[in-house]
């Protein structure tokens, strides 16, 4: 078996041993509930589909993701097994991939536990199962771009409150970056082909037509690029701490 | 095998081992000792590949920590400072993720942990979480992981810290039962550990080496080194004596308990004429010893550069 599997079961069992998993399943799901429903006007709208729920989930991993990756490094460089990992007979990719991927796994099992409401769309209604299934594939790729960048934040620190408020910080700028009020801000200092380049870095664009249904080459490409950008940054960052 | 040669780590300004090369054999158990803060685990941090050497190199069984570090790891068993462990899991479930990350096959790691479990006799607690072990049963563990792939080199950090004297001296023998085919790299600053456990010591201080040589051959350039020492009640008369023996350096007495302790000139030995000498002036002698040397003292002496007085 590789180690990347061995990082990624030992990750998983860690999260399942402690009260961290059930806490964040049960809080995800409430959450999510709770926003769809009440938040999301699931049942006003009066169609039978699952945008309101989708539209939350950005800020719903907000919140959530740093949660789960901010423990990430920041615990082993505490706890000293950093040094027992990291001269076990691993490259510093595969400890990485073994931690992203769990982190990763287990977001799409919360998410996957939403399905609920899946059902519960479609005995309201008929609503369009592509689009759903589009909307999942593009929300658990959106999540693994949080995950990405909490996996490489978490490797900067040894504190995991910090590692929780700077990914939560970059993620609310990657979140906030194509919205109209941040745009105008800086119409009149940047020239308009950079705030261009900066409204295509946003995630609610592109998750935004994931969520509509319309599964765009790009913006896969986008979230994809986005957690192999973040992971070679994780790897450079903890690969800088051997040497300094 | 390991080879330093010349590893150096700097910490900006500061430099934590400086140059430092050092060399173990098969066969050898190589004491790395030093006050703390010496560089002792940084420069065993280096050796292990979780620090990458500001400059200079480090081989193990051949293999540069710099251009292979993987296979450098695979012949390498590593207990870190401390012995670290994923405290969440259960002692087999820990032994099994090393088994899975050295890619052991599955019937050579599950025959391993089985042997290695019985070897650190952790079989009682197998099932527990390592959480709540005692800090004994904890270091057992972390050295359960070192071996478990059996390793032809061996490097602990402080493998008896913080253990009682009967785990102490149960781990001692579990490392020298190991050490007749295996390179066996300890950092210790206990000095005990030295007289039981090794056969060759280097000594650094401030990151660079000051000495490397056997136990005897330090305990040699000990002031203390063929000195003879006992307890005679009485003593007034046979210091005198003793002073005029032409072997004799110097005498002591001890002020708390009058125990005198005779110093030879060099090269001279002096245990049978100062005998003859309480013999004939009828002294009675309650025991006599000859000082093999205190490894304290030279240890304190290379490390400070001062030696003791009295």
């Amino acid at each position: 078996m590789s180690p990347i599997s061995a990082v990624l079961r030992r990750e998983l069992r860690s999260y399942f041993v402690t009260p961290v998993a059930y806490v964040f399943l049960v809080i995800f799901l409430v959450l999510a509930g709770i926003l769809t429903f009440y938040a999301g006007d699931f049942y006003a709208r009066g169609q039978a589909d699952l945008q309101p729920f989708f539209v939350m989930h950005p800020w719903l991993y907000l919140i959530l993701v740093p949660a789960i990756t901010m423990r990430m490094w920041a615990e082993e460089a505490k706890g000293g097994t950093l040094e027992l990992l990291l001269t076990l007979p691993v490259t510093l990719w595969q400890a990485l991939l073994g931690k992203f991927l769990a982190a990763w796994l287990f977001i799409g099992l919360a998410l996957g536990l939403t399905f609920p409401i899946w059902f519960t769309v479609n005995y309201l209604g008929s609503p369009d199962n592509g689009v759903i299934l589009a909307g999942y594939l593009g929300s658990w790729l959106m999540a693994g771009t949080f995950v990405a960048i909490g996996s490489c934040l978490s490797a900067l620190t040894r504190s995991q409150v910090i590692a929780f408020i700077l990914t939560a910080l970059v993620c609310v700028l990657l979140i906030l970056v194509g919205q109209p009020q941040v745009l105008e801000f800086f119409q009149g200092t940047l020239p308009r082909k950079l705030i261009n380049a900066v409204a295509h870095l946003s995630m609610l664009r592109h998750f935004g037509s994931i969520a509509r249904g319309v599964l765009d080459v790009r913006d896969m490409l986008y979230f994809l690029l986005s957690i192999v950008g973040w992971l070679v940054a994780g790897v450079l960052l903890l690969d800088l701490k051997r040497t300094r | 095998m390991i080879e330093t040669d010349q590893l150096t780590r700097c910490y900006g300004h500061l430099t934590a081992v400086d140059a430092l090369s050092i060399r173990a054999e098969p066969g050898q158990v190589l004491g790395l000792l030093g006050p703390n803060g010496a560089g002792k685990s940084t420069a065993m941090r280096m050796i292990a590949g979780f620090l990458a050497p500001t400059s200079g190199t480090a081989r193990v069984c051949g293999h540069d920590v710099r251009r292979e570090p993987l296979k450098a790891k695979r012949a390498l068993g590593y207990l870190p400072e401390g012995a670290p462990s994923y405290g969440e899991l259960t002692v087999r479930e820990f032994l099994q993720f090393i088994v899975r990350m050295r890619r052991l096959k599955p019937d050579v790691g599950y025959r391993r942990v089985d042997e290695v479990v019985h070897l650190l006799q952790l079989d009682d607690v197998l099932e527990q979480c390592i959480d709540t072990l005692s800090k004994g049963l904890r270091r057992r563990v972390g050295l359960a992981q070192a071996i478990l792939h059996d390793p032809p080199v061996l490097m602990l950090d402080e493998p008896t810290d913080g253990l009682d004297p009967n785990q102490k001296h149960a781990v001692r023998r579990l490392i020298d039962t190991m050490a007749r085919e295996r390179t066996i790299l300890i950092s210790t600053h206990l000095l005990e550990e030295v007289h039981a456990l090794c056969n060759r010591v280097v000594i650094i201080a401030h990151g660079t080496l000051m000495a490397d040589a056997t136990p005897a051959e330090l305990e040699a350039q000990s002031r203390y080194h063929g000195a003879v020492s006992f307890s005679a009640p009485g003593s007034g008369v046979s210091q005198e004596m003793l002073g005029r023996l032409p072997q004799v350096a110097a005498i002591e007495v001890d002020p708390l308990d009058g125990r005198i302790t005779v110093f030879p000139k060099p090269g001279m030995r002096i245990l049978e004429p100062v005998q003859t000498l309480l013999h004939e002036q009828g002294l009675e002698v309650s025991e006599i010893q000859l000082e093999r040397g205190r490894l304290d003292e030279v240890f304190r002496q290379i490390t400070t550069g001062t030696a003791d007085i009295a």
